[in-house]
């Protein structure tokens, strides 16, 4: 990095030791100890000996398989249709407890799409984990950015010269301090399906033309209800940080800038963005790690539900190693979320490297 | 923790046993109750009676909060850091007793012949566990209620059968004067699940796990009766007779006290609080869905670590504790029934004519206790998501399907639960 | 001429402040839900919870909740070891990481790249996901004490405090921020003849303000809140941190009121350590400012 600096072995390896000590201790050791684990069999508690079962708790996980159902046929052979005319198809059992198709035997259906009068299904041998993967995906790109860009947004507000300035950058940094835990309870009450405080506000902005929305009920509003909680809460410390990074750039350059009577945007394009390009890769890193180790909401607002529409790795992960007593799983989990996560760093790392 | 020791000081050396106290052996004891004040405060007396009655063993007590009490006697157990006595939530004892981490009580099985079959902890013939109560599910309703709506008041002889259940969730839905007919708990997403709705499925026929063999669930858990009950499950939510899984806790808490509700499906425990607010208050029992009423059994109850070095004084304080005073004086302060009829005619709520007498005959009754399996942790857990996901919306039989592969799998996985 | 600026320069200052508050009313209320909350018994807290009551100090307020919460459970003593467990990591932490990133950042040595790759990506990996392993491998751990060697870690408050010293995140915040540096100082000084240590202690340090602060939160914050590890290590009372003092106020039916008390009393420390935090570091960005 620093190549004009003379290099320093023994200095550079005595400041280092400390931390690297700890690290291999309390967080590489226990991780490789996972990864042993997911090759096994390993129980949270049981009297069996642990064995070496190889890669089968990765395919246990991953397998996935594509079958094809045709609707079913009265004996005429005309096809069978429901009431509303929608063909009708065989239940997924037929082919996942049928002695002829033994290889489908444990898999349940993850989606499907119909054409006509054939239905095609994906179906996995874990569907709750491929749920969790694509949730937790579907979690870090979208609160990653929209996190990071209100968290900007507020720090120019608050990087005003006001008066009692200071008191609202402490309001704002409030939800941080109180625990996610303890805010999640919180919002469980706001997010009320029947007669909470977020459906009964709207209903009065709207003078009652709002119907009331089950917001953790819903398969669809549930994971899009905790991110909004989730971008709330952690707002205002990226919010602090953007605000350290904007206090590194020099008044003079703003000075600057104001001689030469540029507008805003342009300050803001020419002056502060290229101010804050450590403190950005710096933002959106702890953002996104964050948001991949998604747990504490889940576990206290809906435990993964409704219908699987909150599952996350890292409450799967959890869930599996302590509730189903099944380390070996839980240690998967964690092993598949390193692999995807380093894979999109170093991804990252290729397309930004400087050429 | 520290004034515990002197307490406990301060009466061996008030009843001159000081110097016999140099001989005296300390039991460590965990007990789930950190945080209940009522609790704590009875275990404690039991404590300190104890050590006052004799001068081999000296009982310290350690409380943990109940809702993570199972993950931490999980991590002493894994760390070998387990007390000599501890209690645990009844259907969970055959799964520590298979791993290893209880003796069996050295007490003969006689000494607990009068107490009720849901209190005694049977695993592998052997008596692991003892209970000082036991706990009931009912249908709490007012008697204003069930008038008003012209039903029959079901009783333990002829409880509701599916169709006057049906019919009294329908008759309470369209007088309109409730926002939901019953309170199913569905916010209390825990053990709670298995325990309250695992007897309807039973009712129905089916059951969590094959009970002669405990080595697979299907057909129990995805045969026609499981199926049949999977559809009247999610029918009670689809038809909006019953709040679903997003419930407000506090709608759970409050809501058939406030009238929100005509009927809650509840635990005793919170019977003598309702019994305050709700003056016509009526338990009725659980319906009977075709195979018979069932409610679940099993509640705390204490056992011995296999590490415990002395499981002598261990039996000691476990029989000392089990005495119908102690039992009576449990059951008057948390609501709870009693293990033997003799202590029950001692409580205020559970002698012949008290207010909630009728839990004791229903307990002797209806009470069945959830799969005596080791395999019971996990099949629970599954079951727990199967009723949230039907109740959800999900399909029925493939969502029975996947319980019982997932079921089948983690039996496999751990070589059929045997004890080696 | 003049009087309309001014009316202008009025009007853009009531609407930057209008902007300030309706912003802030969206990050107060949970907050105020909670300390109102704390003043009223559980009956009344829960049926506000359905209108804007629940942010307003109506009804029947006392004192009560608090009472009860020292009651059940010992809240000082669970707020004692939260605050001691807490500061002393953070300490130990803004010590061992910021050395650890001031040599990553300007330290030549053999092997370096290969260790800081390896030390970022430990911050892939979540810690529930380790949480068993690492609970075996403290449970064997060696310990020189008063008493001589003991085994194993458990129960205790090093448990709580050594493994969380150092952390990716941390030495990744100050290694971003020590690249930002001015080189030139570093190179002046070492022209100087100032060691390495001397660099750091005067050099450095003290233009580390805001990394030091944005690190201290975020490591306060955490240590703070936890709750899945205390609860496996430790098992004695005496140990027990805040978090999982929360849990004696969920018996079968939570004690609302209660808990509120118990939640606004846990929160103090930690808005307290803000404000002090705050001020350090609005002190430090003045003397940085120069820099750029």
């Amino acid at each position: 990095m620093r190549s004009s600096l003379t290099s320093a072995n023994r200095e550079g390896w005595a400041f280092a030791l400390p931390g690297i000590v700890l690290i291999f201790a309390f967080i590489i050791t226990p991780f490789i100890l996972a990864f042993g684990f997911s090759l096994t069999n390993q129980r949270l508690i049981s009297p069996n000996p642990t064995r070496y079962v190889g890669l089968e708790n990765y395919q246990q996980m991953l397998g996935l398989a594509f079958v094809t159902l045709d609707a079913k046929q009265d004996p005429n052979g005309k096809v069978a249709t429901d009431p509303s005319g929608h063909p009708e198809f065989p239940p997924l059992r037929t082919i996942t407890r049928n002695a002829d198709t033994p290889q489908y035997r444990g898999m349940q259906e993850w989606f499907r799409w119909e054409t006509g009068t054939q239905a095609h299904l994906v179906i996995a041998r874990d569907v709750v984990f491929w749920k969790a993967l694509v949730n937790t995906c579907l979690f870090v790109l979208i609160v990653a950015p929209v996190q990071a860009g209100l968290a900007l947004g507020l720090a120019l507000l608050i990087n005003q010269k006001l008066r009692g300035i200071t008191l609202f950058r402490t309001i704002y940094f409030m939800p941080v301090v109180v625990s996610i835990v303890v805010v999640s309870l919180l919002w469980r009450f706001i997010y009320d399906g029947h007669d909470g405080l977020l459906n009964n506000m709207l209903a009065g902005l709207s003078f009652g033309h709002f119907h009331p929305v089950d917001w953790l009920g819903n398969p669809h509003t549930a994971l899009g209800s905790i991110m909004v909680m989730s971008i709330w809460q952690a707002v205002g410390f990226h919010m602090v940080i953007w605000l350290s990074g904007l206090q590194t750039i020099s008044p003079t350059l703003y000075e600057a800038a104001a001689i030469e009577g540029s507008s805003s945007w342009q300050t803001f394009r020419y002056v502060t963005w290229p101010g804050l390009r450590h403190t950005a890769v710096l933002v959106l890193i702890v953002i996104t790690m964050q948001s991949f180790a998604l747990f504490s909401q889940i576990d206290v607002m809906t435990k993964g539900g409704p219908l699987d529409s909150t599952q996350t790795l890292v409450f799967q992960a959890v869930q599996r190693g302590y509730g189903l007593q099944d380390i070996a799983g839980g240690s998967t989990i964690s092993v598949i979320l390193f692999v995807i996560v380093l894979s999109i760093s170093l991804l990252q790392r290729w397309l930004t490297r400087e050429r | 923790m520290k004034l515990f020791n002197v307490t406990a000081g301060a009466v061996i050396a008030a009843t001159g046993l000081y110097n016999a106290a140099f001989a005296t052996t300390t039991l460590s004891i965990w007990y789930h109750g950190a945080g209940n004040k009522v609790e704590s405060k009875i275990i404690n007396q039991i404590i300190d009676d104890f050590n006052a009655s004799q001068s081999d063993w000296k009982v310290a007590l350690e409380s943990f909060p109940q809702n993570s009490y199972n993950d931490s006697v999980t991590a002493a157990a894994l760390a070998g850091k387990l007390p000599d006595i501890l209690d645990m939530d009844g259907p969970i004892m055959p799964n520590w007793a298979w791993s290893g981490y209880l003796q069996p009580l050295p007490i003969p099985e006689d000494h607990f012949k009068n107490f009720l079959p849901g209190t005694k902890g049977i695993y592998d013939g052997k008596l692991y566990s003892i209970g000082l109560w036991d706990a009931a599910v009912v249908l709490y309703a007012r008697k204003s209620t069930l008038k008003e709506l012209g039903l029959r008041t079901p009783t333990l002889d002829k409880p509701w059968t599916k169709d006057e259940f049906d019919h009294a969730l329908q008759a309470a839905k369209s007088s309109a004067k409730f926002d939901y007919a019953i309170d199913l708990g569905m916010s209390d997403k825990s053990e709670w699940y298995t325990y309250a709705f695992l007897p309807f499925l039973q009712s129905f026929g089916g059951g969590l796990v094959d009970r002669k063999t405990y080595d697979t669930a299907e057909g129990a858990l995805n045969g026609d009766a499981a199926i049949a009950w999977g559809n009247w499950w999610q029918s009670l939510f689809k038809d909006k007779l019953a709040p679903g899984t997003s419930q407000d806790p506090a709608d759970h808490e409050n809501g058939f006290i406030d009238g929100k509700y005509a009927f809650s499906w509840n635990g005793n425990w919170n019977a003598v609080k309702t019994m305050a607010k709700v003056d016509d208050v009526e338990f009725l029992p659980a319906p009977d869905f075709g195979q018979g009423p069932t409610i679940g059994a099993a509640s705390w109850q204490f056992g011995i670590s296999a590490s415990s070095q002395h499981p002598d004084g261990a039996a000691d304080f476990i029989k000392f504790a089990t005495q119908d005073k102690y039992l009576a004086e449990f059951s008057n302060a948390i609501g709870l029934i009693p293990a033997t009829a003799s202590a029950a005619q001692m409580t205020d709520n559970y002698k012949d004519g008290g207010a909630l007498s009728v839990f004791f005959n229903l307990s002797k009754a209806q009470a069945k206790k959830r799969p005596v399996t080791p395999g019971y942790v996990v099949e629970s857990k599954v079951f727990q998501k199967a009723a949230a996901d039907i109740a959800d919306g999900a399909g029925v039989t493939d969502t029975l399907d996947a319980s019982v592969d997932q079921i089948d799998a983690d039996i496999k996985r751990n070589d059929g639960y045997k004890k080696n | 001429m003049a009087a309309i600026r001014a009316d202008n320069h009025r009007l853009r200052l009531a609407v930057r402040y209008l902007v300030l508050i309706l912003i802030a009313a969206i990050f107060i209320f949970p907050l105020m839900f909670m300390v109102m909350s704390s003043f009223k018994p559980s009956d009344q807290l829960l049926s506000d919870t359905s209108s804007l009551r629940a942010f307003l100090p109506v009804g029947d307020l006392s004192l009560h909740n608090y009472m009860g919460a020292f009651e059940r459970a010992p809240v000082g003593l669970f707020v004692v070891n939260s605050i001691f467990v807490t500061s002393t990591t953070v300490l130990l932490s803004l010590l061992v990481c910021s050395l650890a990133g001031f040599s990553f950042v300007f330290l030549q040595w053999r092997g370096r790249d290969v260790m800081l790759s390896i030390v970022l990506a430990t911050l892939i990996v979540p810690f529930e996901t380790i949480a068993i392993p690492l609970l075996l491998e403290v449970s064997k751990l060696p310990w020189l004490g008063l008493s001589g060697l003991e085994w194993g870690w458990l129960d205790s408050y090093r448990v709580q405090i050594i493994p969380w010293i150092a952390d990716g995140l941390t030495i990744f915040l100050f290694v971003q921020y020590f690249k930002g540096l001015p080189e030139e100082l570093i190179e002046a000084a070492r022209v100087e003849g100032a060691s390495w240590l001397q660099i750091y202690l005067r050099v450095v340090l003290p233009l580390s303000g805001p990394v030091i602060a944005t690190a201290a939160i975020l490591k306060f914050l955490v240590m703070y809140n936890q709750y899945l590890w205390p609860l496996i290590v430790v098992q004695q009372e005496q140990y027990r941190p805040v978090m999982v003092g929360l849990q004696y106020f969920f018996q079968l039916s939570p004690a609302w009121g209660e808990i509120m008390a118990y939640l606004t009393l846990i929160t103090v420390p930690v808005l307290a350590f803000y404000l002090a935090l705050q001020r350090a570091f609005i002190a430090s960005i003045a003397t940085t400012g120069v820099k750029g």
